[in-house]
């Protein structure tokens, strides 16, 4: 039997405890008046709001700035009337609106036919924000080439008001982002060891079953897990934060968009689907946990059988419901953006993020003298599988990214301009973390086998998982305003706490071995 | 490489009372033997079919690609939807010898010659119609960027159709290599049995002098697992780039990010479908009943239900999407698919690739091989229609109005592709006769481990719970 030792029991309370101090100081320090975000803004801005072209980012205006001059530099043609659109647009909320604004001079023209669901798009912001516009229109006549006079426009106090409480909007997001992030990152972790535990069960995997224990161990954390993020999506559906802005009736009033999705983004019909959805997991998870169990004390199969079954069931739940879970609480973060591949892609990044964590505990309990059956073997085959789901991942992201940025259509691509231009250190840093070093490390077989390089190399995969996630929610919450600050160091601090905690407490409560499996033995014996 | 010791649960691979001479004699058999009445009729029936599509081929070269039913608006139908489907088809051999390798499916050992033979044999299929699709087929070398007299004039990188050219040619090279290295042993063993002098000089070219020292077999599987490694992102690619033709484009209904992975796993579940078809045709005719067994045919039957459900995944994601999206040409292009002139077309796909694979759930069902025979063949017909609902359908109906039209295909496109299915039985009839269709050294080597005489053997000698004398490692 496994015991909690006390140390690390002491370690996950403090990860805990400084979580929530970072937590609370974030939500602590979160302007509360629009007064406040002037005065943030006046100070970023060096007085300026002309100048810096109101919405690149707030750290690094010059040369974001000088960017979009570029932009404008290389349009041949534009047309007067959607350039003047595609201001009024720079208010929208999501970060597919945000970019909008300096990005698209070219290409908006072919979306403004009224007819045009793009022109909707353009048309939402533009009603939304019709003084700005406005505002812009005038403006936008004879600031065709001359991104500076578009700024003018900016310059008007109206376009400011709008500009600052959007800044103050995403402020606000901001602690609420840091917390999703990193809430539903961790319960995914355990859903991704959940998902490989079933494929393991159903594969028949003659080298993995001295692991059970450990994968059902990370999986206990599904529970409490889903909980918080449950909650934190019945908040949002409260209007206690506004991380998704199609749950705001005012927004979806003036959305067209928005509006015709409606029937499938609204409070309720969502909260039912995550209800189905984390329902289907706890149950699998739970039922299959009692089934492992019966089997060790069983004089036959059945308890074996049945979980092989219910893994084939779960499976077939999974694929569904997980794509479905990726546009409901990852994809809707952008209502006006969407990419059939999605599901499979956020699939893939929690997946490893899961088999990396299932590496690192079992690497742990092996430190520690537990797990006696674990050989070099079994890391060798762990240490592949994040290998190769690493390169999966990287498939993923590259098909996605590149077949939007090839067509370059307007709709869709400007989800990708947002992030290179504000979050290019994260966006391509990720690449390098998630794919480029594990494929340099993890491509020798005798690499794979030191548990050093493990560690190193999963302890970088994690974190560019959890980047990966990040880049999917931060831009369309807080935008320009991003910070990797005591919000969010805070709230991964506290997620980990708790997810130790609870994982490790499951490791106590029954042998690390699972003992009548009837593939146990070619388990134990495993050699590669 | 893994232990000698095997959970009692796992059913033998290898049934009946089967030494390593048995494998020997029943592997090299049908190519010892003379072909039979039944060989030659159906040689005859694909060679005829294979003229015939030599004549329509010849036919569109010398007249030009107007004798075929595309038009200004479907510039491409049958031949790409042809190129997609034999491309496809050649994937699960790859997927077999490599996927299952890194896997360690024993399982692959008795399938995965032929496997990987179909795949040869289709990637040729799939890579005549990029060059007779070609309007000026004689300037196809162009697409090559070799240094030439018109000022070096290079070719445009950008074009999925040139990253297609690169896919499958390496495809093709790799596949080639892999497979023969693999058949190294296999040729040697058919060499040292040869009687006439003839087969002794013809088997003893191809098998390059192996002799099967340690140190050779050492290095063989090194490689086989290094080749395994660098097929299988292979795989995924090539049938990625494939995708991109239709990905990277703006066409409504093209222009969808999932089509990469869904297409691999559409290629994954052809390709099986067509694995099954032919095998449960070859373990009759040359009676390997004994190596490709029932268990074998359920596995296959369980990929193809995996993929099934990812494809019908894929496609609800693609309908869901369409709608989300807002966009109205996507929307429409969906409408079209279910409820326009090819509504047939849709429904025909959606019944053999979502509907058709999910019976594979029942033990009963996947166990039949009647029943596995039939449901491969319908997939196999479901994902050309897949491949042709997406082409056609995204074309006859986009942007302008204006330029909605039809698509009928003529004589010369249904010769083409009837003539390429000729071929490519023409080529697997001559290698079922003249290559071991079973890779004898790989099943030779888990003879001890899963053969039904070993289990037996282990059963009733030992203890299955304290094994200690099973595990060498």
């Amino acid at each position: 039997m496994y015991t909690f030792s006390n140390s690390l029991r002491t370690f996950a309370f403090i990860l805990m405890a400084v979580g929530i101090l970072g937590i609370g100081y974030s939500f602590f320090t979160a302007p509360t008046s629009l007064e406040e975000v002037e005065q943030i803004l006046a100070a970023e801005h060096h007085g300026g709001h002309g100048e810096a072209g109101a919405h690149e980012a707030a750290g690094a205006e010059h040369h974001e700035a000088e960017a979009a001059h570029a932009e404008h530099a290389d349009v041949p043609a534009v047309v007067e009337h959607s350039a003047a659109e595609a201001e009024g647009t720079h208010e929208g909320h999501d970060s597919v609106n945000a970019v909008a604004t300096h990005a698209e001079h070219d290409t908006v023209a072919t979306s403004h036919d009224a007819a045009s669901p793009t022109g909707d798009a353009q048309e939402a912001g533009h009603d939304e924000h019709s003084e700005l516009a406005h505002a812009a229109d005038k403006a936008a006549i004879d600031a065709v080439h001359d991104a500076h006079k578009g700024h003018d426009a900016h310059a008007e106090h109206d376009a400011h008001k709008e500009h600052a409480e959007h800044v103050f909007k995403q402020l606000q997001n901001k602690p609420w982002a840091a917390l999703y992030v990193a809430a539903i990152f961790f319960m995914l972790i355990s859903l991704g060891v959940l998902a490989f535990y079933a494929i393991q069960n159903v594969a028949q995997a003659g080298w993995s079953p001295v692991l059970f224990r450990v994968m059902e161990g990370i999986t206990s954390y599904l529970l409490p897990g889903s909980i918080v993020v449950f909650v934190l999506l019945v908040l949002g559906v409260l209007q206690f934060h506004h991380l998704f802005i199609w749950m705001d009736p005012a927004v979806v009033a003036e959305d067209h968009l928005i509006k015709a999705k409606s029937g499938y983004l609204n409070g309720t019909f969502t909260l039912i689907r995550a209800v189905i959805f984390f329902g289907g997991w706890i149950l699998y998870r739970q039922y299959s946990r009692k089934q492992s169990l019966a089997q060790d004390e069983a004089t036959d199969n059945l308890a074996y059988k049945k979980s092989f079954k219910a893994a084939a069931g779960f499976l077939a739940f999974f694929i569904v419901t997980e794509s479905i879970m990726s546009w409901d609480w990852i994809m809707s973060v952008d209502p006006h953006w969407y990419s059939t591949l999605f599901g499979w892609y956020v699939f893939a990044s929690f997946f490893v993020s899961g088999i990396t964590t299932i590496a690192l505990v079992t690497l742990y309990l092996k430190s520690k003298g537990y797990l006696e059956y674990v050989n070099t073997s079994h890391i060798h085959d762990l240490a592949k599988f994040m290998f190769g789901i690493s390169v999966f991942w990287t498939y993923l992201w590259f098909s996605q990214f590149m077949l939007m940025w090839y067509a370059d259509m307007p709709e869709e691509v400007v989800y990708f301009k947002m992030r290179i231009d504000n979050y290019n250190l994260p966006f391509f840093g990720m690449v390098v973390m998630n794919f480029v070093f594990p494929i340099l490390i993890l491509v020798n077989t005798d690499f794979k086998r030191l548990s050093w390089i493990v560690v190193m190399a999963g302890i970088v995969i994690l974190c560019g998982h959890y980047v990966d996630f990040f880049n999917m929610i931060m831009p369309a919450t807080v935008g320009d305003q991003w910070f990797i600050g005591a919000g969010e160091i805070g709230s991964v601090l506290f997620f980990f706490g708790l997810f130790i905690f609870v994982v490790f407490t499951a490791l106590t409560k029954v042998p690390l071995l699972a003992k009548r499996n009837p593939l146990i033995e070619e388990s134990k014996h495993f050699h590669y | 490489m893994s232990s000698h010791y095997e959970a009692p649960i796992r059913k033998p691979l290898i049934i009946g009372d089967k030494n390593y001479h048995d494998v020997t004699v029943d592997v090299a058999r049908p190519v010892e033997g003379r072909a039979n009445k039944h060989w030659w009729i159906a040689f005859t029936i694909a060679l005829i079919a294979f003229l015939w599509g030599v004549a329509c081929v010849s036919y569109t070269v010398g007249t030009g690609i107007g004798t075929w039913g595309s038009n200004k608006t479907v510039g491409w139908a049958w031949d790409i939807t042809n190129f997609v489907w034999w491309v496809g088809i050649g994937h699960a051999g790859t997927l077999i010898s490599a996927v299952l390798l890194l896997f360690r499916q024993k399982w692959r050992m008795a399938i995965n010659r032929s496997a990987e033979a179909m795949t040869i044999f289709s990637v040729i299929q799939a890579a005549m119609f990029p060059v007779f699709h070609m309007g000026r087929p004689w300037l196809a070398y162009w697409v090559m960027p070799i240094p030439n007299q018109f000022g070096s004039l290079w070719v445009n990188f950008n074009s999925p159709l040139l990253w297609d050219v690169f896919a499958i040619s390496t495809y093709l090279s790799v596949s080639l290599v892999f497979w023969w290295t693999g058949l190294l042993p296999d040729f040697a063993m058919l060499r040292d049995r040869a009687v006439t002098p003839f087969t002794k000089r013809v088997y003893s070219i191809v098998s390059f002098g192996w002799s099967g020292r340690a140190k050779d077999w050492q290095r063989f599987e090194e490689v086989s697992l290094v080749l395994a490694g660098l097929a299988t992102p292979l795989v995924l690619s090539v049938h990625t780039i494939v995708s991109f033709d239709f990905a990277t484009s703006v066409i409504p209904g093209w222009h969808t990010t999932i089509l990469p992975p869904y297409f691999v796993a559409g290629a994954i579940f052809s390709g099986f479908a067509m694995v099954n078809t032919l095998l449960i045709i070859m373990r009759k005719v040359s009676n390997l009943e004994a190596y490709i067994t029932v268990q074998h045919i359920e596995l296959m039957n369980i990929v193809i239900m995996i993929t099934g459900s990812i494809v019908g995944t894929a496609y609800i994601t693609e309908l869901f999407i369409a709608w989300y999206s807002g966009v109205e040409y996507e929307q429409y292009a969906f409408i079209n698919r279910a409820t326009g002139p090819y509504w047939w077309a849709y429904l025909l796909m959606m019944t053999c690739n979502v509907v058709s694979p999910q019976v594979m759930w029942f033990k009963k069902i996947r166990t039949s091989i009647m029943v596995s025979f039939i449901i491969s063949i319908v997939v196999n017909i479901g994902m050309w229609f897949e491949r042709f609902v997406i082409i056609v359908t995204s074309l006859h109906r986009d942007y302008l109005p204006s330029s909605w039209t039809m698509f009928q295909p003529t004589f010369v496109d249904a010769g083409f592709f009837i003539g390429t299915i000729g071929f490519f039985f023409v080529l697997f009839l001559l290698y079922s006769r003249s290559f071991p269709v079973i890779a004898q050294a790989e099943v030779k080597s888990i003879m001890k481990t899963s053969s039904e005489t070993y289990k037996k053997l282990r059963d009733n000698g030992h203890d299955n719970h304290s094994h200690s004398e099973h595990n060498h490692h």
